[in-house]
């Protein structure tokens, strides 16, 4: 994209599936359609590099050739994509929106009529001991290292928490001839059992559990060590990790390890949505800030839609057929009633098919919940990486007399470092509602201000207006 | 009646106030709608000028100065306060003389503080300046502080005295019983003698509330943080011919302001940045410090404050109603005043005059004007 | 900590991670490439200088940032190697340029 000031029917932010997908839609009604990433290739983060790659093991070859063919539709659509661009900021323009954005350290705006943010979700972050040492990284990060380049770790591995993502990197990685030193599973005593009420609903897509045994019959049979009821999960070393602690059974234990991935979930990256104001509330089953959302992900906005996992954790396939709801649902905003595929049956069908597989979510968050300690660390452990500030220094705020998280926040400078309180904000408030024994939702949710991504001051320069 | 005073605003200038006053023994309570500092208080610049100020505010700066050097024993805190001077540059041989007729006009008041000095003065005291400036006007006994930490100290050291601040206390009606105030909150009514308003950007409703008409507007200045740099800045840096102000902070920041609007929300106590007025800074601070261009912006905000039609503010008894104080309307330079205009409050609570230098900030200047809040 | 797989995932190219050549893929981002070179810290944090490594390797949590051909605070996850990249630690200070 090289014009500036461009103006569309439509901004999607987001080259995952729901971005895609809605982008597909959107353009087979006709609407100009843009869709912007950062990243520098479509796919998203479960998709990551699917136009390349060749390692991830047959385990996902499902999931593989179907979002090969979504990326495949995406270039072959009409509508435009913009990889390796940055949304900083997004403001109201009239009816619509003004989009402002950096792609190689120039920035721009782009006008919108209307916008569907769809940035998809970030690992949950893990404040345990040492976890800012080099040598810990998320499971997340690892499959990306895996997906783009065919890129393995060196020595001893360990894997430590719970959900399906860190099984089927533990799996991808023997498949690919390295053996995980151990699996260490946080999942807490008895979630399960709680779980299992969950269990009917789930069986609309009980496929995915079956999947989750395979994967764990495959790594007992590769003699991957898997170590459940695991807590006290702790990293040690000096300059860099050389040895990972946790408790088991009552025990502490210690072994060699040269990397570390963490994973506890993922939460929805609602940065862009909260620095717009969108509202927001907080989802006790999936421990996070959720949209409120309406019909086909409208949100408190006007023009502004959310799909995808950004709405709520439902996995990709969902996340494919929220984008396509919420492309429809502008279509028929902007009167573009002439596309014939946009009858009301069809949309029916997609809701239908988008209950039946949410079914399993509700399973899967009571099964896989996060232990209260990593939502309200001990006093030692650091919660804003960048400003290095630990549990302990935002408590004694707290007890200063800070009541909220933009109070710690003003006070100790937690979350004004360059992640802006992406890996810092959720702990903040969970911390606060602990420490006041109140709810989340009671504690409020960081303030996020602009830009969303640290642009230089020569690009912001740039935009000021001339004459002035 | 357990109160003497109740001060409505828990910025700087409700908290200085209520420090001042319960220095005197006075029994004092604060009602912040938010949180103490949420506002303005929180959000500006952190500039202790007396550099640049309109000449009626020059007075009341200086004297308001000394304070500001003794800051520690006030309020226990030293609040991130350094005086490394500041500047207001020139560009160009015109503004060169604008800066030398400023001079004149002070001196012929009788104060020396603001020095003009040449090119290779300001290129001593800042070397990484831009080499096509000429020229700066300086105040070295100016600095800046920490403005969030300044309000937290000064309400921190007003309830060591006994000063009670209550928070999420919007005062939602005035009235005058038995010639008393009465002022009443979702959380009840309280009465006291005293009433000072000190509501910030929405001391004009409140004024209106108690019966007074003073003509405010909204103004929401944006400031830029940057990374992290290697310490290069000690003064404060400001420009003749653009508005700018800039400063490193002693985390290694830099902060840009200079009074770029963005789009306040009164009802909402919120803002939009506006991202074209904030470019403008940051096309500023490139033209003073063109070396800055591949730094980056960490985060932008504002914050919302009164602005009086000319652009001074409003300290006085209230014109036509007992028992009212007024301390609002700063209109972008409020910080620096905040320590001494609480004791100037404090003189008109308890006698109903000061010796302070605030003749020209009377609220009856707008007795004439129309509503225009 | 992190090696490549042999069977090929694309045209290689040679970048500089302190000045020392990385053979590394097209695709892969200049993270990716210092892993690859076997450092353990890319960069110093801003406040106590303590070693700092890539997390998220997604562009979220900000560890990976370094000087990339001169230019500092790049998020190196989100940079796609190019060839002849200079890819360098970050300083807890990055400099600027003198006038």
């Amino acid at each position: 994209m090289t014009t500036s000031e461009a103006s569309f029917d439509l901004v999607i932010v987001g080259a995952g599936p729901a971005g895609m997908a809605a982008a597909i839609e959107a353009a087979q009604g006709s609407m100009s359609v843009v869709v912007l990433d950062e990243q520098p290739m479509p796919g998203g983060q479960v998709h990551r590099a699917i136009e390349q790659r060749k390692y991830t093991g047959k385990q996902s070859n499902l999931d593989d050739r179907d979002g090969a063919a979504l990326v495949q539709a995406f270039r072959n659509s009409a509508a435009s994509y913009c990889g390796g661009t940055a949304v900083w900021q997004i403001e109201r323009e009239g009816e619509g929106f003004a989009i402002f954005v950096s792609s190689g350290d120039a920035a721009r705006c782009l006008k919108a009529r209307r916008l569907i943010i769809a940035t998809g979700a970030i690992e949950r972050p893990v404040p345990m001991p040492g976890w800012t040492l080099p040598g810990v990284m998320t499971v997340g990060a690892a499959q990306i290292l895996l997906k783009t380049g065919g890129n393995v770790p060196t020595g001893q591995v360990v894997v430590a928490g719970q959900g399906p993502l860190a099984l089927l990197y533990a799996t991808q990685l023997l498949a690919a001839g390295v053996k995980p030193a151990a699996c260490l599973n946080t999942t807490m005593p008895g979630a399960l059992d709680r779980a299992l009420r969950h269990l009917p609903g789930a069986l609309g897509d009980i496929g995915q559990i079956g999947r989750g045994l395979g994967f764990m019959a495959r790594l007992r049979l590769g003699r991957v060590p898997l170590i459940g009821g695991v807590s006290d999960v702790a990293a040690h070393g000096d300059e860099r990790l050389s040895a990972v602690s946790y408790v088991a059974k009552g025990i502490r234990r210690e072994i060699k390890a040269d990397l570390l991935l963490l994973h506890e979930g993922v939460v929805p990256h609602t940065h862009l949505a909260m620095s717009m104001g969108a509202e927001h509330r907080w989802d006790e089953g999936q421990s996070c800030w959720q949209p409120r959302l309406g019909a086909d992900g409208q949100t408190s906005i006007e023009g502004l839609r959310i799909a995808g996992d950004g709405a709520g954790i439902g996995g990709w396939r969902i996340a494919a057929l929220d984008g396509r709801l919420a492309a429809r649902a502008m279509m028929r905003e902007l009167g573009r009633e002439t596309v014939p595929s946009l009858d009301g049956a069809a949309t029916v069908t997609l809701r239908r098919q988008r209950q039946r597989l949410a079914g399993l979510r509700p399973f899967l968050d009571a099964w896989f919940r996060p232990r209260a300690v990593l939502l309200a660390p001990p006093d030692d452990v650091i919660v804003c990486r960048c400003e290095e500030l630990t549990a302990g220094d935002l408590r004694a705020a707290i007890r200063q007399g800070c009541l909220g998280p933009n109070q710690v926040k003003s006070f100790t400078r937690c979350g004004m470092g360059p992640c802006q309180g992406r890996e810092c904000a959720l702990t903040l408030t969970t911390l606060v509602a602990a420490e006041r024994g109140i709810t989340p939702e009671e504690a409020g949710a960081l303030r996020i201000r602009p830009p969303l991504k640290p642009l230089t001051l020569g690009e912001l320069a740039a935009l000021a207006p001339t004459g002035a | 009646m357990p109160f003497d005073v109740i001060i409505i605003g828990g910025g700087l200038h409700g908290a200085s106030a209520a420090l001042h006053l319960a220095l005197r023994r006075q029994r004092v309570l604060v009602l912040e709608k938010s949180m103490v500092g949420r506002h303005a208080s929180g959000a500006n610049a952190g500039g202790v000028r007396t550099l640049g100020r309109d000449l009626a505010e020059v007075p009341l700066a200086v004297a308001g100065m000394e304070l500001w050097h003794g800051i520690a024993s006030l309020v226990g805190d030293d609040c991130g306060f350094h005086a490394h001077g500041q500047l207001k540059v020139a560009e160009s041989a015109a503004e060169m003389q604008a800066l030398e007729a400023r001079q004149a006009s002070l001196q012929a008041l009788g104060f020396q503080h603001e020095e003009l000095i040449d090119r290779d003065e300001l290129f001593r005291l800042v070397p990484s300046i831009s080499r096509a400036c000429v020229g700066a006007l300086i105040v070295r006994n100016d600095g800046a502080a920490n403005p969030y930490r300044t309000t937290l100290a000064f309400r921190a050291r007003a309830q060591v005295h006994g000063a009670v601040f209550r928070e999420g206390a919007e005062v939602t009606r005035l009235e005058r019983l038995e010639g008393l105030w009465r002022v009443t909150t979702p959380n009840g009514c309280e009465d006291a003698p005293f009433i000072v308003n000190s509501a910030g950007a929405w001391a004009g409703r409140m004024a209106a509330m108690a019966g007074d008409t003073i003509p405010i507007t909204t103004r929401c200045s944006m400031m830029i943080v940057t990374e992290r740099l290697p310490h290069f800045l000690e003064p404060v840096i400001g420009s003749q011919g653009r508005k700018l102000s800039f400063k490193q902070s002693d985390q290694g920041s830099v902060l840009i302001g200079g009074g770029h609007q963005g789009h306040p929300d009164l009802d909402g106590e919120s803002y939009a940045i506006n991202t074209r007025n904030l470019a403008l800074g940051a096309a500023a601070a490139l033209a003073l410090f063109p070396q800055m261009t591949g730094v980056r912006i960490v985060r932008s905000w504002a914050g919302l404050e009164a602005q009086t039609p000319d652009n001074i503010p409003v300290i006085s008894l209230s014109p036509r109603l007992p028992g009212l104080v007024h301390s609002f309307g700063y209109s972008g330079h409020g910080f620096q005043l905040g320590p001494i205009v609480g004791s100037a409050v404090a003189d008109l609570v308890t006698h109903g005059s000061t010796n302070l230098p605030i003749g020209p900030f009377s609220a009856a200047r707008f007795q004439d004007q129309e509503l225009a809040i | 900590m992190f090696r490549k797989l042999p069977d090929g995932s694309g045209p290689r190219l040679t970048v500089f991670v302190e000045g020392q050549p990385v053979a590394v893929s097209e695709g892969d981002s200049a993270a990716t490439a210092a892993l690859l070179a076997g450092l353990s810290a890319t960069r110093a944090s801003a406040l106590g200088g303590q070693p700092r490594a890539p997390y998220c390797m997604m562009g979220v949590c900000f560890e990976c940032l370094m000087v990339i051909d001169g230019l500092a605070s790049q998020q190196a996850c989100l940079v796609p190697v190019r060839e002849g990249m200079r890819i360098a630690r970050q300083p807890s200070r990055p400099a600027i340029a003198k006038p």
